[in-house]
């Protein structure tokens, strides 16, 4: 970006809402906004302390449980569903209805369900992942071009090399999408969760500082979760870019 | 889906140079009659062209002919037998290329032997002999979305190639190649026709381009498909393409296609 013919690097606005953040907090107008340099040195603090080290690792552990089970339902349920007509007719109200749900609504009766514990936290972040990563798988194997099935036919394919080597990897860009767009959802389902069943993880952490108008540390938990949301997706991103080169022109 | 080499031998009847038959063919989508009892010989070593306007079926027939659509009613013999899939004698090459945009050009040419289980070292060797052939060499580590379409093409013609089967169906090759590009290509196509001496099945609706390749033209009417007229151009190709394009014989069948396709014009 340039500006008054100046280049201005990508991290700059963030910068200036930094400073402004800052002054504001500087200006000590509301509590609720305390200065950005010290809730960065809370940050450091607090990463540093066991309550939030413990806290990361529950986090941590529902998060991988919830997202490695809806990417292991939800690519074979999408990808069965784009192939078979059947499977589409018996899933697709479901699926459609619940990748548009206010899920947070049902989080409730997981904790009657699940108890208030992390298994709630577990099913939380995968009913909030695996709808959409069953859709973009199902639309990854339905895009697959009709010439290129004919093709494997034509040269003498199985069907379970065609299935292999042309429909799964045809999908791949496709199917990736959906798991990032699932992670992130993921990262929502996890700390929603959290929060809702509020007595494990960054849900008690929150609760606790937010109660005790402990600003500093709610932002820096905060300021943390957003860039951990941000990395992971960006990493993701970064795989899906070499398989769409691949992918480049169909 | 069927599996592929469902050939089962039949009795044979048929004339020792015909490789391809096609035997009383119908074919229906529904209510929709798309071909009517098409009969035809295809001769071993020759290049026959399916030429007709938008809506004859041609490119339905080829794909009965490569076993991808089954017909209706009537039988498809190859070499004397009665086939109903695909098999390791035909291959075929696609309008839209039906290259696999995740593989190089080397990948996608070997992937027919990759297939029948080739070990990576021969059909590599072969692929790269292919791939000079067409006129593509250096090309071999470039994915498919690198290349223009004629180049793309001739990825899916090094691919027909390599399998090495002995009639090869191409439907409308060149019509996502641009004029000039064309014009090349069906030149270079020719020499690849005298090159490796095997039977060519071309579906095209170019009357230009028809003429200019085959050694024998099917004329196809519309609603429902049958066989209109057989044209044989006799064209002496050893001339330079330039010279073709203008001989009087090379313009005159033109104009006699043109008068009996005319009246299907809208």
């Amino acid at each position: 970006m340039t500006l008054f013919g100046m280049k201005i690097p990508m991290m700059a606005s963030l910068l200036f809402w930094a400073l402004l953040w800052e002054i504001v907090g500087r200006l000590d107008m509301i509590f609720l906004i305390p200065p950005m340099s010290s809730i960065i040195t809370t940050g450091f603090d607090l990463v540093a302390t066991n309550s939030w080290q413990a806290a990361s690792m529950v986090t941590l552990r529902s998060f991988v449980l919830g997202m490695a089970l809806a990417i292991g339902i939800g690519v074979p349920l999408g990808i069965a569903m784009g192939r078979f007509r059947i499977v589409d007719n018996i899933f697709g109200l479901w699926v459609n209805m619940f990748v548009s749900a206010p899920l947070s609504a049902l989080v409730p009766v997981l904790m009657i369900l699940f108890g208030l514990g992390e298994t709630t936290v577990f099913v939380t972040v995968f009913l909030f992942a695996v709808w959409i990563i069953v859709l973009d798988a199902r639309a990854g194997v339905m895009q697959v071009p009709v010439s290129l099935i004919e093709m494997g036919r034509s040269y003498g394919a199985s069907r379970l090399a065609i299935f292999t080597k042309i429909i799964l990897l045809s999908a791949l860009p496709e199917i990736l999408a959906g798991i990032r767009i699932g992670l992130i959802r993921g990262v929502k389902g996890v700390v929603i969760g959290q929060i809702l069943v509020s007595i494990i993880g960054y849900g008690e952490l929150f609760e606790l500082y937010s109660r005790s108008f402990d600003m500093e540390r709610f932002w820096a938990l905060t300021i943390i979760l957003f860039a951990a949301a941000m990395l992971l997706s960006a990493g993701v991103e970064l795989f899906e870019k070499r398989i769409e080169y691949y992918a480049g022109a169909r | 889906m069927a599996s592929p080499m469902t050939a089962r031998v039949a009795e044979t009847t048929s004339k020792p140079d015909a490789i391809v038959e096609v035997r009383d063919i119908c074919k229906r989508y529904g209510d929709l009659e798309a071909l009517r009892n098409i009969n035809l010989e295809f001769e071993r070593g020759k290049l026959t062209t399916l030429l007709g306007p938008s809506g004859c079926g041609k490119t339905t027939l080829l794909k009965i002919i490569a076993g991808l659509v089954p017909s209706t009613s009537g039988e498809i013999r190859i070499n004397g037998k009665v086939v109903t899939g695909p098999g390791p004698e035909r291959a075929f090459v696609f309008q839209d290329f039906a290259l696999m945009p995740w593989a190089t050009v080397l990948r996608n040419v070997a992937f027919g032997l990759e297939l029948k289980g080739v070990s990576q070292a021969e059909r590599h060797r072969v692929a790269k002999h292919y791939i000079g052939e067409v006129g593509l060499n250096g090309f071999e580590e470039k994915y498919p979305h690198e290349l223009s379409g004629g180049m793309r093409q001739r990825v899916g013609i090094a691919r027909a190639f390599s399998v090495n089967a002995d009639v090869l169906l191409l439907d409308e090759p060149f019509s996502a190649v641009d004029e000039q590009n064309r014009r090349k290509f069906q030149e270079d196509l020719l020499q690849l026709v005298e090159k490796e001496r095997k039977t060519f099945l071309f579906v095209t609706h170019s009357i230009e381009e028809a003429v200019y390749v085959s050694d024998r033209i099917v004329l196809l009417s519309p609603r429902p498909g049958r066989v209109s007229q057989i044209i044989e151009p006799n064209i002496d190709r050893s001339a330079a393409p330039d010279v073709i394009r203008r001989d009087k014989g090379y313009l005159d069948v033109v104009e006699e296609i043109w008068q009996g396709l005319r009246q299907y014009a809208e």
